[in-house]
């Protein structure tokens, strides 16, 4: 078998530090927003008591799902022993780190009082599922380091398994953690499903992989390295079946709620008369994060198309986003029946209506600035580490299956 | 040889004995002076009582806003500025709240109900159990409320009160009165006057607003109590928590719902 050779990640120099550029000047730009929101106070954005998480949430949410599905190609490396992927886990874990960062510094920024993290970070309750979290986070980012160590440094690589199985549960136990965040909460009737859990696992495994093929494509695009078909197809059909499956378990979701009558409600809400919520269940979440990736990524016509891949990954990122946007702003948006049976004439707190939220600018740049910090990570780590194959050309026959 | 020195003419075993007395002193004092000092403190919040409140909505009238006034000024929530060129409807949903009224309609009987809503006090809150740094407790007496020292504005107990009682400070506070500490980006709700409570008086403003409106629908008391007032009205006629499915074991209940 061909030895994998790893270098850092050299293109052109005007090439490398524009990009870098870019991407400082985005996080700058996102900083700024942040200091107006927390300067100010949260009065200027579209936040309020109604909709207590916003745009930010939706940013930060969807990187830390992305971030521990980014990790699923280093584990079926070396926990599920695939030839193919060996070579990737090293650059999978890189990702996984730099998603989650990004995730979190959104989430940070977005807080009442992000001057208190040192509060958060030593001052627990454990009965919240938040505060786990927090040691979850902390934990993916000393444990996914680790297992870099032992993917870098040959001295190591016989913790390399046993390392690689603990960063598996771990993010597993971190995507129970983070879909938990809504499946625990009994009070709001979109939320409050166990299912909350293995779906947001199931999403982090689609969305990880998607931001994995974009990243891997475009650096070696930057490098001039080359990748095999055979390789990126295996990735293709893999998030093929991701995509799949996460259309799947929306359909039990929902399924299951319309079964229970008390529920009629918030889906009526989702899928027929929640006006832009509904409309981005439909065609955000199932056209164009589901269905037209599906096709791209499934019809004869693009076997080979690396167009085709990535414009299907990218939507799988947008109708992803989409996803969450409905999860958590359409969740708070459909009101909370405190009076069965009852109908609110008045109430001054906007009781049994539909909250309205319009994201401002503020949070939108502080989400893209979540994304950027993300890249950044990946970049300056692809340039510094050795995590990226010389090249990824399809091994010789036999040798890959 | 006789040997004459300044020492203290003091037995071993006697200096030994004497240093451990002292020594034991030293490590015990300073528990027995917490102690006593805390069992001072832990009559301002006692497990043996449990406040509460019972609201008849029958009393409760249409229109009526006193006790949310009084709510507002009690805690200083009138202090709060509108933020220039901020919407009417956007100062409704990002203003504190501790109370509101509510106008209901029975879809079936058409039946008309009013009722204050605020924090129900649940013996298992909710918003305690998600709360990451433990901000947002309840204290020995079932009082509700958030340690604005803790408290890191991540509004998770905001998403996990079945009530939507808590608010969210959304811009800076100019104003605000000693008793009722408050800042931007923390989170508050409805302490059932609690500073009121521990300086010894019997009753909440709101409820002192609608005695004096004549309304009487607003009742406060220690619901361990038998003999208190808002016990024997419980005993007395039925009464309601709102999301009894839930089985917090709400502190505020209603009668005629």
């Amino acid at each position: 078998m061909i030895k994998t050779q790893y270098r850092e990640l050299y293109c052109s120099s005007p090439r490398y530090w524009g990009g870098l550029a870019s991407l400082a000047f985005i996080i700058l730009v996102g900083l700024g927003a942040a200091f107006h929101m927390e300067h100010n106070g949260h009065f200027v954005t579209g936040m309020s008591n109604q909709i207590v998480w916003g745009l930010p949430h939706v940013f930060a949410i969807f990187l830390i799902v992305a971030a521990s599905g980014a990790l699923n190609v280093a584990s079926i490396g070396s926990v599920f022993g695939g030839p193919m992927y060996k070579p990737l886990g090293r650059f999978s874990g890189l990702l996984a780190i730099g998603l989650l960062a990004g995730g979190l510094v959104v989430l940070l920024l977005d807080l009442g009082r992000p001057d208190r993290l040192i509060v958060a970070m030593t001052t627990y309750n454990f009965k919240s599922i938040f505060a786990w979290n927090i040691i979850l986070y902390t934990g993916f980012f000393t444990i996914v380091g680790l297992y870099l160590w032992t993917m870098m440094d040959r001295k190591f690589e016989q913790y390399k398994r046993p390392v690689g199985f603990a960063a598996f549960f771990w993010r597993i136990a971190l995507t129970t953690g983070t879909g938990s965040i809504f499946g625990f909460l009994v009070a709001r009737e979109a939320y409050d499903a166990a299912i909350m859990a293995p779906m947001f696992i199931i999403m982090s495994f689609s969305y990880g992989l998607a931001f994995f093929i974009i990243t891997l494509i475009s650096a070696y695009w930057w490098a001039g390295r080359t990748i095999g078909d055979l390789r990126l197809a295996k990735l293709k059909n893999l998030l093929g079946v991701f995509v799949g499956a996460v259309l799947y378990f929306a359909l039990v979701y929902h399924l299951t709620n319309l079964y229970v009558t008390q529920h009629h409600g918030v889906e009526r809400f989702i899928l027929l008369d929640g006006g832009v919520y509904t409309n981005m269940f439909w065609i955000g979440q199932v056209l164009i994060g589901g269905i037209i990736p599906l096709f791209l990524l499934y019809s004869p016509a693009f076997t080979t198309s690396r167009f085709a891949i990535m414009v299907a990954s990218l939507l799988v990122l947008i109708g992803g986003f989409f996803q969450v946007y409905v999860i958590v702003i359409g969740g708070q948006a459909y009101p909370m029946n405190l009076f069965p049976g009852k109908e609110v004439l008045t109430s001054s707190f906007f009781d049994g209506v539909v909250a309205s939220y319009t994201p401002t600018i503020a949070e939108a740049l502080l989400g893209i600035a979540g994304i950027a910090v993300s890249m950044t990570l990946v970049a300056i780590g692809s340039r510094m580490l050795r995590v990226l194959p010389e090249s990824l050309e399809d091994p010789a026959d036999g040798e890959c299956i | 040889m006789s040997c004459s020195n300044d020492q203290p003419d003091m037995n071993r075993r006697e200096f030994l004995g004497k240093s451990v007395v002292a020594a034991t002193a030293a490590v015990v004092a300073p528990g027995v002076m917490l102690t006593v000092a805390n069992a001072a403190s832990d009559e301002g919040a006692s497990s043996a009582v449990r406040w509460g409140l019972l609201i008849d909505t029958n009393k409760c009238a249409d229109g009526c806003s006193a006790c949310v006034d009084a709510c507002n000024k009690e805690n200083g929530i009138d202090l709060m500025q509108r933020p220039t060129g901020q919407s009417d409807e956007m100062w409704n949903a990002q203003r504190p709240q501790w109370v509101r009224k509510v106008k209901l309609r029975d879809k079936q009987t058409g039946e008309i109900s009013n009722l204050p809503m605020m924090c129900q006090h649940c013996e298992h809150p909710p918003c305690v159990d998600v709360c990451p740094t433990g901000a947002s407790f309840k204290r020995a007496d079932g009082i509700v409320m958030v340690d604005r020292h803790t408290c890191i504005g991540c509004r998770y107990c905001m998403m996990a009160c079945p009530y939507k009682a808590r608010s969210f400070i959304h811009q800076d506070v100019a104003e605000q009165l000693t008793g009722t500490p408050r800042g931007k980006g923390c989170v508050e709700s409805c302490n059932l006057c609690a500073g009121r409570i521990d300086a010894g008086h019997s009753t909440t403003a709101c409820q002192d607003a609608c005695n004096k409106d004549g309304h009487q629908a607003i009742l406060f008391g220690d619901l361990k109590n038998p003999d208190s007032a808002i016990a024997k009205a419980l005993k007395a006629e039925s009464s309601h928590q709102i999301r009894a499915d839930l089985e917090l074991n709400t502190g505020v209940r209603y009668t005629n719902i």
